[in-house]
């Protein structure tokens, strides 16, 4: 079980919180002039990497405020915690 | 050699001493006609089936560890057809039917048991979903029946039907041809007739990269060396966005654990295979007396074959809801495969932008009883370089078309 520091409330126990996928995707657009490939690629596609995974959590049970986690995927640390909007790590982006 | 009863008593006289090798453990080859990445289920499924079926004999399985030490030895071993859209019921339909007579393809024994698979239902919805369900699956000339609360009971003795539980056992639907298979005698049942066909199945050999030339693949580049190869199948379940990044491609798909555990073994119980969408746990007894029990993901992406100890408390409040007398007893063995989870719940099957590199991925948690369908279609599409009808609808394209085949609820808990 993790345990994940939400940038309000500290350190909370993993049942507290949602996992919410891949962060950092940008929406394509304007929606005009965007391909069915590349609007595939956006709903579908995903890095889904073995090693940093920069991800989404919800802390559904707590503040109710989404952030930012880098987690590795094989031995599940969490790297880094950050805030909606702020830039990964530079260290950790890939 | 080929098995019988015959060999079996002759066997007896020296103590099972002499038995030969069930397949060899040859040294690569400097390259192939085809390489498949991968020695699961489908995998060498994919190998045998292109040597059978295509007469494309030139092959190599290439396995990171030891056959079958993927999901196809982590699963639950759950088989069965009843899916709702007509692309997944032909699909698995074919695939339950090569089931009905694997042991004798194969000469090995399977183990298949055609035991039943009963999802229930519990409220309003399910049921409404179910009675679809059973006739949409029917329509496709699929075994599939419904049955009231009743005939649940006389059906599965120890299930609690009592109206006063939190989730009430509302009916079931059954499809009798369902049931369960031994998972690792169907990896090594492939891989020893696959061998027999010329077929070369490299173990504790990784693929560390793929070698292309312009738009053509030529070969991988693994821990025992350089392997050329003409074409290449990807068949790596829960590592095929790992694959697919090595020839340069992203994938619709990601990487989860998913957990099963056995209780102590104990005297038959129960002699069906019993699945729960709403309340989420399926079980069914092991030949050994195990309770095999399974139930959904772990949430987040990982490659760890481990998985969360609230997943397992959540799947077992539900499994003794259900069966009240399971309460007591003891669970011996936890563990995680991990799943390559696809958007729809359904899986790819298909060739590439790569020239000559083929995927077959997205099995999700329920390939298992895919495992020889699977097999069947990859080796047609990489022998032809298209598909076969059966997997025509299963591409990457859908996912920028729209043309999903959405099997989420559809297929009751997705196993
Ligand atoms: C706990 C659990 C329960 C399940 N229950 C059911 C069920 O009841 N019914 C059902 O139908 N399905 C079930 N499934 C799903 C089913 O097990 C899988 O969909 C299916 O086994 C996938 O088959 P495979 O042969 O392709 O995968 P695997 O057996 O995982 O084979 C993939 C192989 O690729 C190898 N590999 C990976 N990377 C590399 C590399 N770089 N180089 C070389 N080799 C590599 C791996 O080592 C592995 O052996 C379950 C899965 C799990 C984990
Ligand atoms: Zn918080």
């Amino acid at each position: 079980m993790l345990l994940i520091a939400c940038p309000f409330c500290g350190p909370r126990d993993e049942t507290e919180f949602r996992c919410g996928g891949e962060s950092h995707i940008a929406r394509p657009g304007p929606a005009e002039t965007v391909s069915d490939e590349r609007w595939g690629d956006y709903l579908f596609n995903r890095a889904n990497p073995k090693g940093v995974h920069l991800e989404r959590w919800l802390h559904g049970h707590g503040c109710g405020q989404w952030f930012n986690v880098a987690r590795d995927t094989v031995s599940h640390r969490v790297l880094a915690v950050y805030r909606m909007g702020d830039p990964p790590p530079k260290d950790l982006t890939p | 050699m080929k098995y019988s009863l015959l060999g079996l008593i002759k066997g007896a006289g020296n103590h099972h001493k002499d038995w030969p090798a069930a397949w060899r453990q040859p040294e690569p080859k400097p390259a192939y006609d085809v390489v498949i990445i991968g020695g699961g289920g489908h995998g060498l499924a994919t190998a045998y089936f292109l040597a059978k079926e295509h007469g494309v004999t030139n092959v190599a399985v290439v396995e990171k560890g030891w056959i079958g030490g993927g999901n196809t030895g982590r699963n639950t071993t759950i088989v069965r057809s009843n899916y709702l859209w007509d692309e997944s019921a032909h699909l698995y339909e074919k695939s339950l039917k090569l089931w009905e007579g694997l042991s004798q393809e194969l000469n090995f024994n399977t183990m298949f048991s055609q035991r039943g698979v009963m999802n229930l239902a519990h409220n309003l919805h399910d049921l409404r979903e179910l009675n679809r369900r059973v006739s949409a699956i029917r329509l496709n000339g699929i075994d599939s029946e419904f049955l009231t609360t009743e005939q649940v009971k006389a059906f599965c003795p120890i299930i609690n039907t009592a109206p006063t539980i939190r989730y009430p056992v509302l009916g079931a639907s059954l499809q009798r041809r369902g049931g369960t298979a031994r998972h690792d005698a169907v990896a090594w049942g492939f891989a020893r007739a696959a061998d027999r066909l010329g077929v070369d199945i490299l173990q504790n050999c990784e693929v560390t990269g793929i070698r292309r030339e312009g738009i053509r693949v030529t070969g991988v580049e693994t821990t025992r060396g350089f392997i050329g190869a003409r074409k290449i199948g990807s068949v790596a379940a829960g590592h095929s966005s790992v694959i697919a990044a090595m020839a340069g491609l992203r994938l619709p798909i990601e990487s989860h654990p998913l957990q099963a555990l056995v209780s102590e073994p104990v005297k038959p119980v129960l002699d069906t295979v019993v699945m729960s969408g709403a309340v989420h746990v399926y079980v069914s007894q092991s030949d050994k007396g195990e309770l095999v029990i399974g139930a959904g993901i772990d949430a987040y992406n990982s490659y760890a074959q481990r998985g969360t100890l609230q997943v397992i408390e959540e799947q077992m409040a539900a499994l003794i809801e259900l069966f009240p007398m399971f309460s007591r007893m003891r669970l011996m063995r936890q563990w995680a495969g991990i799943v390559d989870v696809c958007p729809d719940a359904s899986p790819i099957m298909a060739r590439t932008p790569v020239e000559g590199f083929y995927i077959n991925c997205g099995w999700g948690t329920g390939g298992f009883k895919a495992t020889p369908g699977s097999g069947w279609v990859f080796a047609h599409t990489i022998a032809q370089d298209r598909p076969h009808e059966l997997n025509a609808a299963f591409t990457l394209e859908r996912f920028s078309s729209g043309a999903l085949i959405d099997e989420h609820g559809a297929a009751a808990v997705a196993h």
